[in-house]
């Protein structure tokens, strides 16, 4: 397939190492970075495991946005979903094994992957956004009506997981919580990254540039991007279903439309179109979030519509991207 | 039959304000391909500058009205200037981080100076009670709504349709490169129209009012309907926008009177089954 013949704006921009050894930095930052958060920030634990779960909320986001240009505002559906099903999956049928609940979790995504993607990539342009925004809010309204299952605006509680593996009990201070995201977060990361390398990846962000020309090559855009959708969904769906176990509860909030747009805000925060931004963009805006809010509460939405002006004035590919692009630059000038 | 008669004024008067406010929306993507999130923004800012007029001031109602469109249209202009001039023609993904990003703010900027209370906009006399119409009686200001949507939609017809500035406006919005070519200040219809919006959506914003009580979240919560309404009615068509609101207006008002538990539900099924068989709007027009 020629498709692989496309240059990608990011990967493709300098003669590289070896994929592997990127992907190897890659894991090991991360590990790094997940070390020191477990021994920085002892007491907040709690909500390190809620940025990794948004991470993976942020990085489904990245592969239908960014990788296949797809815009969407409804892509928490997929993210609550998975933690409804994980959810249910534990108070109603007694699967309390976290394994499985993230399964059941992924499965979910990916179903509510497949309906939103079959959904939203009716339309383009407007149309597309208001289809996405629609789905969330119908997701929303099902499941706030569904109260048996869901706990309707009470929200779902009484999620008990078992101990990982039986062996690690979820402990009061999420430690054991905050190291299985961790580890849900590494393979997720090795997963996509193979996936986006792919040919099938390339070809999508072919699709993201030229669709008219991939379709002239022979390649079904169509089908290829519902393909990703459901991926996207799988990937959003263990997401919310670390969600789920590792706070033990599940709101409403997490179908909302506010979640949508702020996984939306992380992801062109940090870049779209790169992994990396996706993750650097969800832990600058959460961490951020964290800090204002609690000082003030009013300015903290007056902030984060100014940081989004700010981002697509003058740095429009993202934190990451810009980085990348300014560290180039800097490397071009000393040769 | 009294239940069908009261939904059917209601929906009436909620359509009728949807369309007050959403024309400019849309009349803007038909132009300018903005997709302008922070159009209910506007809508709010003029409400909350009636309800400071007609409320803390003790101004006249009318005169609040002028006020609110006056003083929203000038809080507009620099905004268009530096902000949305930079984003004509960028990928809808900018526009929508870009217009979301200024509702934001709006919002948060509201939320300080004005407090998260609803503001209210007192009525003059002649709005309040109810209007006998001598088989049935109807809340006048409801009345008033239906009646400015009436005016708006016609006027807006003759200005379009009848008038050279319409001329100009259908030119540039059907080839903007070819009007500029032929003479049209291709610019000034731009910000004439752009004002135009504002100046509705503000008027939307006082005059539903009642419907659509004016409070920080506002602009965020009616947001996504104004959306819709533009995406169902087709960008840029007048008679489209009217259809989608009276259609939306009633699928709506008839949920919340006869299955009040579902919510939005019908609102947003209705939404996908329309835009799913129309990808372009109900009048809309192929690219």
């Amino acid at each position: 397939m020629s498709a692989t013949e496309i240059s990608a704006p990011f990967e493709q921009a300098k003669p590289m190492r070896r994929p592997w050894q990127r992907d190897l930095a890659g894991v090991l930052i991360i590990g790094v970075a997940a070390v020191a958060g477990y021994f920085l920030f002892p007491d907040n634990l709690a909500l390190l495991t809620r940025i990794i779960a948004i991470m993976l909320l942020v990085l489904s986001l990245d592969l239908v946005t960014g990788y296949c240009g797809v815009a969407t505002l409804g892509h928490a559906a997929l993210f609550g979903a998975g933690a409804y099903a994980a959810g249910i999956a534990a108070v109603t049928f007694g699967i309390t094994e976290p394994l499985s609940m993230v399964a059941i979790g992924a499965i979910a995504g990916a179903v509510a992957g497949l309906v939103s993607g079959v959904v939203i990539l009716r339309g383009h342009g407007l149309a597309q956004l208001v289809l996405s925004i629609a789905v969330i809010h119908l997701f929303h309204e099902a499941a706030n009506k569904a109260s048996t299952y869901t706990g309707g605006s009470d929200g779902l509680s009484g999620i008990a997981p078992d101990p990982v593996f039986g062996l690690f009990a979820f402990d009061l201070w999420g430690r054991t919580a905050y190291v299985f995201g961790i580890g849900l977060l590494i393979l997720v990361f090795v997963l996509l990254r193979i996936l986006v390398r792919s040919p099938f990846g390339t070809l999508c962000r072919g699709i993201r540039q030229d669709p008219i020309r991939v379709s002239a090559m022979g390649a079904s855009v169509k089908a290829s991007l519902i393909k990703m959708y459901v991926i996207s969904g799988a990937v959003a769906g263990v997401g919310g279903a670390l969600n789920a176990v590792s706070t033990q509860v599940v709101g409403l909030d997490s179908l909302s439309f506010t979640n949508s747009a702020e996984a939306l805000v992380m992801l062109v925060l940090g870049g779209a179109g790169s992994l990396y931004g996706a993750l650097v963009g969800t832990i600058v805006f959460m961490w951020f979030e964290h800090v204002v809010s609690a000082a003030n509460p009013f300015h903290w939405l007056t902030i984060v519509g100014a940081l989004l002006i700010a981002v697509v004035l003058f740095a429009p590919k993202g934190l990451y991207g810009t980085a990348v692009t300014l560290m180039k630059r800097f490397i071009g000038s000393r040769q | 039959m009294q239940v069908f008669f009261s939904i059917g004024v209601d929906a009436l008067a909620y359509g009728m304000v949807l369309f007050i406010i959403s024309i400019g929306l849309s009349v803007t993507m038909g132009l300018m391909r903005v997709v302008n999130l922070a159009h209910g923004a506007f809508a709010m800012i003029g409400g909350y500058i009636a309800s400071y007029a007609a409320r803390d001031l003790g101004l006249p109602y009318g005169f609040a009205i002028i006020l609110a469109v006056i003083g929203t249209i000038i809080i507009a202009i620099p905004l268009e200037r530096f902000l949305y001039r930079r984003i004509y023609g960028a990928p809808e993904l900018t526009q929508v981080l870009m217009t979301i990003g200024i509702t934001f703010c709006v919002i948060g900027l509201a939320n300080y100076v004005f407090g998260p209370t609803l503001k209210t906009i007192p009525l003059p006399a002649e709005l309040q009670g109810p209007v006998n119409l001598g088989f049935r009686t109807i809340a006048a200001h409801k009345l008033f709504a239906i009646g400015c949507g009436v005016v708006v939609a016609l006027g807006l017809w003759f200005l379009i349709e009848r008038t050279s500035f319409g001329v100009k406006l259908r030119a540039s919005v059907d080839n903007t490169a070819m009007a500029a070519s032929l003479g049209v200040r291709t610019r000034i219809v731009y910000a004439a129209s752009f004002a135009l919006a504002v100046g509705l959506a503000a008027f939307g914003g006082v005059i539903g009012a009642e419907l659509l009580p004016v409070e920080p979240y506002y602009a965020l919560r009616y947001m996504v309907t104004f959306l819709v309404v533009v995406s169902v009615g087709g960008a840029g068509s007048i008679p489209g926008a009217l259809i989608a609101c009276l259609l939306l207006g009633a699928i709506d008002t008839t949920g919340r009177y006869l299955v009040p538990e579902y919510g939005e539900f019908f609102f947003y099924l209705a939404v996908i089954a329309i835009v799913w068989v129309f990808p372009r709007g109900l009048l809309g027009r192929a690219k």
